[in-house]
Order: structure tokens, then C-alpha cells, then sequence
């Protein structure tokens, strides 16, 4: 691995026909509900895609990515909030011109951290900055202190914990476990039809494909495999005189920033934000994304977010009883069988015989099975 | 925030909310003591526990509709029986789980925590389509009802009391087990080196198995004292396993002693917050003073030296 190029022939190949697939084919094919349906689940793409580099380049397991993508989803529905309450269609209410739910619960003037969010530009960089800062701070606090493997993943379960808590205790505040509903427009465009969700939905997969790049080039780069070296031998990399510290609080941060970015997509695409995307069962589910897609895989994160919600959506319209045993099933499956998800197995069975089939200059591409979790666990 | 209170007020609120919070205690420390062998001692990550806990509480509700039907004199005592076979079955499907599941992931324990993430959602499902999705509640026997009076202003109710002696009883005997005994020997052995101690014999195997089964065993105990004091649910497993796993990591991931001391400050400080403030904000305030002083203090708050 000496080139420096942060794509290969082979890795092109597979972004070009994904994004063949998400521009072309499913826009195409899939009627304005399911592909709506689709840019949600690619909301969750970017979380999986953040966990490629923290926990699969990485080795940091967080578990309270819920918590990420809640920050930036909730920094995004507060501005569509303000937005959908201005007075005119807030009149009815005592205090005309505040988010309904404060209106219920007797509050009288737009609390002061509500302020800023008047200001487009001042939502987007607080979608990128609250969780990038939040992460940060978690992160050295933990990382400096050399705190990691199942101590972090713990307590970041726990800040999941403590922001469910908190968003649906001060309802007031944060409209409770209802979350905020009925946002309405962006700078007076409407997000509610079906063009503008289908606009939103090419402006989402442009963004993904942006962290792609990213994810990417990270992986690529020297610091990718500085990730790597750390995830197998931390002590190694340390002792070379790397600061473990540093790389892995940027490895957090950068997942975050994905996950925050995910849920703005994810407030503007569905047109609410609930509590329940921030807590600890959504943070663990999109781990599960990330694992069946392949922890090492940049584009089987996006492929395996899709193909467990799509299995949820439709196992749990048919059999609401049988869903809860199929994703079990799969968690464990997954852990025991396939360490390296969709990826490992294309890696493993799929792509030697399109080798065979097709001769290339290159014998196997390396990418897909550059390293087995299997055995090298990123244990400790 | 004490200003309405009058001093013999204030007294009376702490001694009652602190025993509100020594309940609490009783069912964290009963949680914990599995967790933090099968956590601390094996270093596997058991999302499950919740729902091992929550089997030990269905076995509880089934003995006691089965002696209501069947036995009606021996009520008044069903419920020591319902603990041993709570003990039991949490205890055999622990073992079970062990071999099938956690014993090929031994080198891995960030994947134990998914895989047995999973198995918490299918024993949830599982317990959702045999017992229904409703939450059941235990008839507790006439002995175990009412309360004792202990001043006028000051009442605290049997069931309770009950379930602190039981906790009180299951910590010295896994004290004992774990201290004592040659089989908890073996299994501190294990854990501090288990090369050497298979070196000298020691079945490592045999001893993860039924370290796991012992601590699933626990689990259930905990679940038959919490029908005592709660109705129990599918997912009712899943509200403690979050803070149980806290108390564990709060406590240092090793010791007993700092296990009960965890869960002892933990659930003082929450329930005597509760009463001053709304619940949801004496949870974060009490998740984010552990969470913090985890940051300063990440070996936990008594830590085993071990030479590594």
C-alpha cells in the first residue's frame, strides 16, 4: 500500500456504481413514499459511515452515537421550528411567535439558547460545531486518561442515557418525547411536498457522498493507518512516539460530525426530531448498521444501513412479532459468523469470481480484506 | 430549597427517602453482583443481564399463580422456592449462552456486548409472545404486606425490608463463594492469570461457565426480590442495565466491596435528589456525578491492583 492516491481502481469502480444505484436506479424505480423512505435510512448512512472510521479504522466502539446525531438533528429542527412559529402562524397561541410546545407549558419568551437560532448560517455551523465540541470534550476527557475499549462504550451509553433523560424531562425546553413536529419550511421553501423531498433526497445523497470522499481520503492517508496500527497494538503506536490520545479523539470527532450532519439530513427529510433517535437502543441499532455493512468497509456501511432497515420496514410491517428475534438473530449472526459483514463476505465469495471472470491488472484488490477482525481483535 | 421544612421534617424526609433509596440499592446491588462477576471477573460485557433478571421474575409470578392454584396453604412461603428455581433457570440459560454464544468471543468483549445486545432483544421477544406484552405483578403473601410504624412521622413498609435482608444474605454468600470457597479461588485465579491457571490444572473452561451461569443465577435472584417491590414487563430489564453497568464501572470493575459502595451512593444520592427536585433531573444530575467523576477517577472508586 504505497500509493497515495485515496482511491483505487477498484474502490472508483464501487463508488461509481453506488452512486449509479442511488442517483439513477432508485429514483427511477421507487415511488416517492419508498424513496423517501430510503433518504431516511441514508440519514442513518451517515452515522455508519462516522463508525467506519471510529470503530472499524479506529477501534473506539461508541455506543452513543444516537447522541451525535440527535445534537445536530435537534440543532436543525429548532431553526425549522422557530421558522414554522412565527407569529402569524403561532396567533392563537398566549404568546404568539414561540414553538407551540412552550406555549403549553407556560413559558412566555424564547428561552436565550434559542435565540441564535433565528440565523440559517449560525444552524449549519452549530449542526457541525455543538457535536464536534461535544465529542471533543468527551473525548480528551476519556482518551487523555487512557480510557477505552468497553469503559468507553459504556459511558457513552450512558451519555445517551443522561440526554434522553434531560430532552424529555425539560419539555419546555425541548418539546419533550414528542419531539418537535410540524416544521414547515427552509428560508420559506416548503419541505412538506413530494418535489421538495425528492430535491432533498439528491441534496442528501450529495452530502453523503461528500463524507465518502472524506471517509476516504482519512482512510487513505497517513492518518488512517496510524488508526489502524493503534487498533492492533495501541501500546506500538504510543511507543513510537505517536499521541494515541490526538488520533483517537479525531477519529471520535470526525464520527459525530457524521452522525450531527445525518441528523440535520434527518430533521429537514422527515420534518420532526424526537428523543427517541438519541437514546440507547437507536445508538446500539446503528452500530448494527455499521457491522452488517462490514466495520471495515466505507461503502458497506451505506449498503448495510439500507438492507437492515429495509428488512426491518418490511419484516416488521408483515411480522411485528418475528422482528425483534431477526435483528437478535442478526446481531448475533453478524458477531459470530460474518465479523466483516456484506463486505467480508463480497471479499470472501463474490468478488474472486467476478476476478475469475473478468482479468484484471491486479490480482485480488486489496480494500476489502485488509485486515480480519476476527482475530485481531481491537481487544484492550 | 430546605426553607418550607421544619428541622424534625427534614429529618423524617431523609430517613424516608433513604430508605426509598436503600430499596433501590437493594435491587442495584442484587443486579450488580452478577454483573460485576461476569463484568469484572470475565471481562464480558453482558447487555443480557437485564433480561436474565427479568426471567428470575417470571419464574417468580409463575411458582406464585402455580401455589395460589394449587397449594393455597403454602402460600405464605412460595416465594423461597420461587428464588431457588429463578436461580436455576437463569442460571441454566446462562450456562447455555456461555457455551453457545460467549465462550468463542472471549478475545473480543466490545463484540460480546453486540452479541448479547442481540440476545436481549430476542429474550425480550420470547418473553413479549409467552407472557404477553403486559406488564405482571406478584401477590405478595399476607406476612409480607404493610409496614412498620417506627415513629409518627416515620413508616416503612415489610416487602422492603424483606428484600434488604435478602440482599444482605445473597452478598455474603457470593462473598463467601468468591473469597472463601475453592471453586471462587479457582475463578479469581482464572481471571488474574489464565495461562498459569491452566498451568496448574485448572479446568479455565469449566470455570468461565459456571462463573457466567453463577452470575446470570444471581440475575434472577434479583428478579424474584424485584417482583417483591415492582411489576415486571419484557422490557423492564432494559431500564436497569444501563445503571447497572454504572454502578459496576463506578465502583471499580473488580471488587465487590466497591460494587455495594457504588450502588449504595448511587441510589442515595438519586432518591434523596428526588424529592427535592423532578426525577428525570435526579437521574441526569446523579448519571452525570458518576459520569464525571468517572472521567477523573476512570479505575472506579476501588480499584484491584493487578500487575498486567
Amino acid at each position: 500500500m504505497t500509493d497515495n492516491r485515496f482511491v483505487n481502481r477498484s474502490e472508483l469502480i464501487g463508488i461509481l456504481v453506488l452512486a449509479v444505484f442511488l442517483v439513477v436506479v432508485l429514483p427511477l424505480t421507487l415511488d416517492v413514499f419508498r424513496l423517501n423512505l430510503v433518504a431516511k435510512y441514508l440519514t442513518y448512512a451517515f452515522v455508519a459511515l462516522g463508525l467506519v472510521i471510529c470503530w472499524g479504522y479506529g477501534g473506539i466502539l461508541s455506543l452513543g452515537q444516537g447522541v451525535f446525531f440527535g445534537l445536530g438533528g435537534y440543532c436543525m429542527a429548532m431553526f425549522l421550528k422557530l421558522e414554522a412559529s412565527s407569529p402569524e402562524n403561532t396567533k392563537i397561541q398566549s404568546t404568539p411567535g414561540i414553538p407551540d410546545f412552550m406555549d403549553w407549558n407556560q413559558i412566555t419568551s424564547l428561552p436565550y439558547f434559542w435565540q441564535p437560532f433565528h440565523s440559517l448560517t449560525f444552524t449549519i455551523a452549530a449542526i457541525i460545531l455543538v457535536p464536534g465540541i461535544f465529542a471533543l470534550i468527551i473525548g480528551t476527557a476519556m482518551f487523555k486518561r487512557r480510557v477505552g475499549g468497553t469503559y468507553f462504550a459504556i459511558i457513552t451509553q450512558a451519555v445517551a442515557a443522561i440526554l434522553t433523560i434531560l430532552i424529555v424531562g425539560q419539555q419546555g425546553y425541548t418539546g419533550g418525547i414528542n419531539g418537535m413536529t410540524d416544521l414547515r419550511t427552509l428560508k420559506g421553501w416548503d419541505i412538506r411536498p413530494d418535489h421538495a423531498k425528492v430535491l432533498l433526497y439528491f441534496f442528501e445523497v450529495g452530502c453523503l457522498f461528500v463524507c465518502i470522499m472524506i471517509a476516504q481520503f482519512i482512510r487513505h492517508s497517513k492518518l488512517g493507518r496510524i488508526l489502524v496500527a493503534m487498533r492492533e497494538k495501541e501500546d506500538r503506536v504510543r511507543f513510537s512516539g505517536y499521541s494515541v490520545a490526538n488520533f483517537k479523539i479525531f477519529a471520535f470527532c470526525i464520527a459525530a460530525v457524521f452522525a450531527a450532519i445525518g441528523g440535520a439530513m434527518f430533521a429537514l427529510q422527515v420534518g420532526f426530531m424526537s428523543p427517541s433517535f438519541v437514546g440507547i437502543v437507536p445508538s446500539i441499532e446503528m452500530v448494527i448498521y455499521t457491522a452488517v455493512g462490514g466495520r471495515l468497509s466505507i461503502l458497506g456501511a451505506v449498503y448495510g444501513t439500507l438492507l437492515v432497515n429495509f428488512a426491518k420496514t418490511s419484516l416488521s410491517e408483515t411480522f411485528p412479532e418475528l422482528w425483534l428475534f431477526g435483528l437478535g438473530g442478526l446481531f448475533i449472526a453478524v458477531v459470530l459468523a460474518f465479523p466483516n459483514g456484506l463486505a467480508g463476505i463480497w471479499g470472501d465469495y463474490v468478488q474472486p469470481r467476478i476476478d475469475r471472470l473478468i482479468p484484471s491488472r491486479k490480482p485480488k484488490p486489496e480494500g476489502w480484506t485488509d485486515s480480519s477482525v476476527a482475530d485481531g481483535a481491537p481487544a484492550e | 430549597m430546605f426553607g418550607d421544612y421544619s428541622l424534625g421534617d427534614l429529618g423524617s424526609i431523609f430517613v424516608m427517602q433513604g430508605f426509598a433509596g436503600l430499596i433501590l440499592f437493594s435491587v442495584y446491588v442484587l443486579m450488580a453482583l452478577g454483573l460485576a462477576i461476569i463484568f469484572g471477573q470475565m471481562g464480558v460485557i453482558n447487555m443480557a443481564h437485564g433480561e436474565f433478571m427479568i426471567l428470575g421474575a417470571y419464574v417468580t409470578w409463575m411458582t406464585s399463580n402455580l401455589f395460589q392454584t394449587y397449594l393455597p396453604s403454602l402460600f405464605s412461603g412460595y416465594f423461597f422456592l420461587a428464588m431457588i428455581l429463578a436461580f436455576v433457570a437463569s442460571g441454566a440459560l446462562g450456562m447455555l449462552v456461555e457455551w453457545v454464544l460467549i465462550r468463542h468471543l472471549y478475545k473480543r468483549p466490545l463484540d460480546t456486548l453486540l452479541a448479547t445486545w442481540g440476545l436481549s432483544l430476542i429474550l425480550q421477544q420470547a418473553f413479549r409472545s409467552v407472557f404477553g406484552a403486559r406488564e405482571v405483578g406478584v401477590d405478595l403473601p399476607q406476612w409480607m404486606l404493610g409496614s412498620l410504624h417506627v415513629s409518627d412521622s416515620i413508616e416503612v413498609p415489610i416487602n422492603g425490608v424483606f428484600v434488604m435482608c435478602l440482599t444482605v444474605l445473597i452478598t455474603v454468600g457470593v462473598a463467601y463463594v468468591m473469597y472463601k470457597s475453592r471453586w471462587g479461588r479457582q475463578v479469581r485465579a482464572v481471571v488474574q492469570n489464565r495461562i498459569m491457571a491452566g498451568a496448574v490444572g485448572i479446568n479455565t473452561e469449566k470455570v468461565d461457565r459456571y462463573t457466567y451461569g453463577l452470575g446470570c443465577g444471581i440475575a434472577g435472584v434479583a428478579g424474584s426480590a424485584f417482583t417483591m417491590i415492582g411489576s415486571t414487563g419484557p422490557t423492564s430489564g432494559q431500564l436497569y442495565i444501563v445503571d447497572t453497568f454504572l454502578v459496576v464501572v463506578f465502583g471499580g470493575a473488580a471488587s465487590l466491596l466497591g460494587t455495594i459502595a457504588s450502588a449504595f451512593s448511587i441510589s442515595q444520592t438519586q432518591s434523596t435528589l428526588e424529592f427535592f427536585m423532578s426525577g428525570s433531573m435526579a437521574k441526569v444530575l446523579t448519571l452525570l456525578a458518576v459520569v464525571g467523576i468517572l472521567m477523573l477517577r476512570p479505575q472506579g472508586l476501588f480499584a484491584l491492583k493487578v500487575r498486567k
